[in-house]
């Protein structure tokens, strides 16, 4: 068990920033598969949060349940003090401010750039072409994809139609970004141009859940790392706490593995 | 041999004369049969796949059965179940006011094609939604497109894609087989051919018959074609 004393010393000061999500008690079982365990999670407004652990500890699981892909059989997940689960316009206006990045990208392969970023905003948001289209081409240079703005998806670099799927969620203007595995699909030279877009983002205050093997990012962007383990969140600390001097036995031999 | 003894075999001015606008009637009716019957049995074949792929089970089962009834018996033999059979049942459709549509041969054919292609249609599409990787429908979730925004934008345009080819085979296989709509009366391209045969006797109309047939799927494989490129635009 950690000493209280340890507590207080990873946050000096209380954060000022309002609490955006609040898991409680999440269970999520696929059959006789627990993935989820009780889980427990704050995140405040604008902190950017890195989550690692081993293959099948229920990091890509938790992250979808934020958005509803996946669904709890118990638990609560609720955004600025909505219950996602609950109907309503107020849920489903929390719910389409919560944009997704995976690891397959998914971009719609028979639409163009452009209009893998019109469709949303326009049939969702009801934004005209014009505005879509300005959102659209101005996130698209954002991430340095615009000149592709006329391409097909399969046109471009694995990197490209990562941060075409950034730009993508981005003009939705989520209040929370989620990126489960944004990396792990790219070939080594282009993980970089996609990580610099997330720093990017990262510098722009939004609110960052992010499961990544990459820890030279988590070092240098996130505020918090959590450790899964088994379903359960079994550390969580400041990525100085997590790669100095990790708590757990569990995470230290991660770690060593991780980083050779 | 000449070549007018040769044209005489094959394409005989006298018999064009007699018969060559027959023809050209017989070939329209048979476009049209099979048009209308196709793309009503598209309509129909889209819901009940979307049925077989409904969470109820009973829409699921009930699909299943029609497309297990429908494919497994002759095409023939619904035909002829259809007009000769419920035909038969004239009071009862006198009494529902819908005899006017079972006394002809004609709605009866367009019935029965458009029950019996929905049929294999259905199987086309389900098949070909189920092509469309999860990752569609979970990033068009992410975004929070409704379902239908879903359904006609992002799955149905990369779905048809997959279902084009067997589609396209589908719809050869009934041009082909509206020829059955011959056999209760209505003077389709076989109707005519066989009116045609009957008189002559001569059996350069039965390569008329095929050449014709064979038109129509040429350009119907161009159409295909076509359509096939414009789909899978993204894909060259």
């Amino acid at each position: 068990m950690t000493a209280p004393l340890s507590l207080a010393s990873r946050h000096p000061a209380p954060d000022p920033r309002p609490e955006l999500i609040r898991i409680e008690g999440l269970n999520k079982h696929y059959g006789a598969f627990h993935v989820l365990h009780d889980i427990d999670l704050s995140v405040r407004e604008g902190e950017r949060i890195v989550l690692c652990g081993p293959s099948g500890s229920g990091k890509s699981t938790l992250i979808r349940c934020i958005n509803r892909l996946e669904i709890a059989q118990q638990g609560s997940i609720r955004v600025a003090g909505t219950d996602l689960a609950s109907t309503g316009r107020e849920a489903a206006k929390v719910r389409s401010e919560i944009g997704m990045v995976f690891q397959h990208f998914n971009l719609f392969p028979h639409m163009s750039v452009l209009d893998n970023c019109l469709l949303a905003p326009m049939s969702v948001r009801g934004l005209s072409r014009r505005d879509a289209e300005e959102r659209a081409r101005s996130y698209l240079s954002k991430v340095g994809i615009e000149s592709q703005a006329n391409k097909y998806p399969s046109q471009l670099s694995g990197g490209q139609q990562q941060r075409v799927a950034i730009a993508r969620a981005l003009c939705m203007k989520p209040r929370i970004m989620l990126f489960d595995e944004p990396t792990s699909a790219l070939d080594p030279e282009m993980v970089a141009e996609v990580l610099d877009v997330l720093v990017q983002l990262a510098g722009t205050g939004m609110t960052m859940l992010c499961v990544t093997h990459e820890m030279g990012f988590a070092r240098q962007v996130a505020e918090r790392v959590l450790f899964l383990e088994g379903g359960q969140i079994i550390e969580d600390s400041s990525p100085e706490v997590f790669f100095g001097q990790p708590r757990t036995a569990r995470a230290q031999a991660f770690l060593k593995q991780i980083l050779h | 041999m000449s070549l007018e003894q040769l044209l005489a075999y094959v394409l005989d001015p006298d018999l064009l004369d007699r018969y060559g606008a027959r023809f050209v009637d017989g070939l329209l009716v048979t476009a049209k049969l099979v048009a209308i019957s196709f793309t009503l049995g598209a309509l129909l074949g889209m819901l009940l796949a979307l049925a077989r792929m409904s969470p109820s089970c009973v829409l699921r089962r009930l699909a299943a059965g029609y497309v297990y009834f429908f494919r497994g018996s002759p095409l023939l033999a619904q035909l002829f179940l259809l007009y000769y059979g419920l035909g038969s049942l004239k009071g009862f459709w006198q009494e529902m006011g819908l005899w006017w549509f079972f006394r002809e041969a004609w709605y009866c054919a367009l019935l029965a094609f458009t029950l019996n292609t929905a049929a294999y249609q259905a199987e086309i599409f389900r098949a070909s939604l189920m092509a469309v990787a999860p990752g569609q429908y979970e990033a068009a979730k992410a975004l929070n497109l409704k379902r239908s925004t879903t359904f006609f934008k992002v799955v149905l345009p990369q779905s048809l894609l997959v279902a084009i080819g067997p589609l396209g085979n589908e719809l050869i296989m009934m041009i082909k087989a509206s020829a059955i709509a011959s056999l209760v009366t209505i003077y389709d391209l076989m109707g005519v051919t066989k009116l045609a045969f009957s008189r002559s006797f001569d059996f350069q109309i039965y390569l008329w018959a095929a050449v014709l047939y064979l038109l129509i799927v040429e350009a119907v494989r161009r159409t295909l074609k076509h359509l096939e490129a414009r789909l899978g635009r993204h894909l060259n």
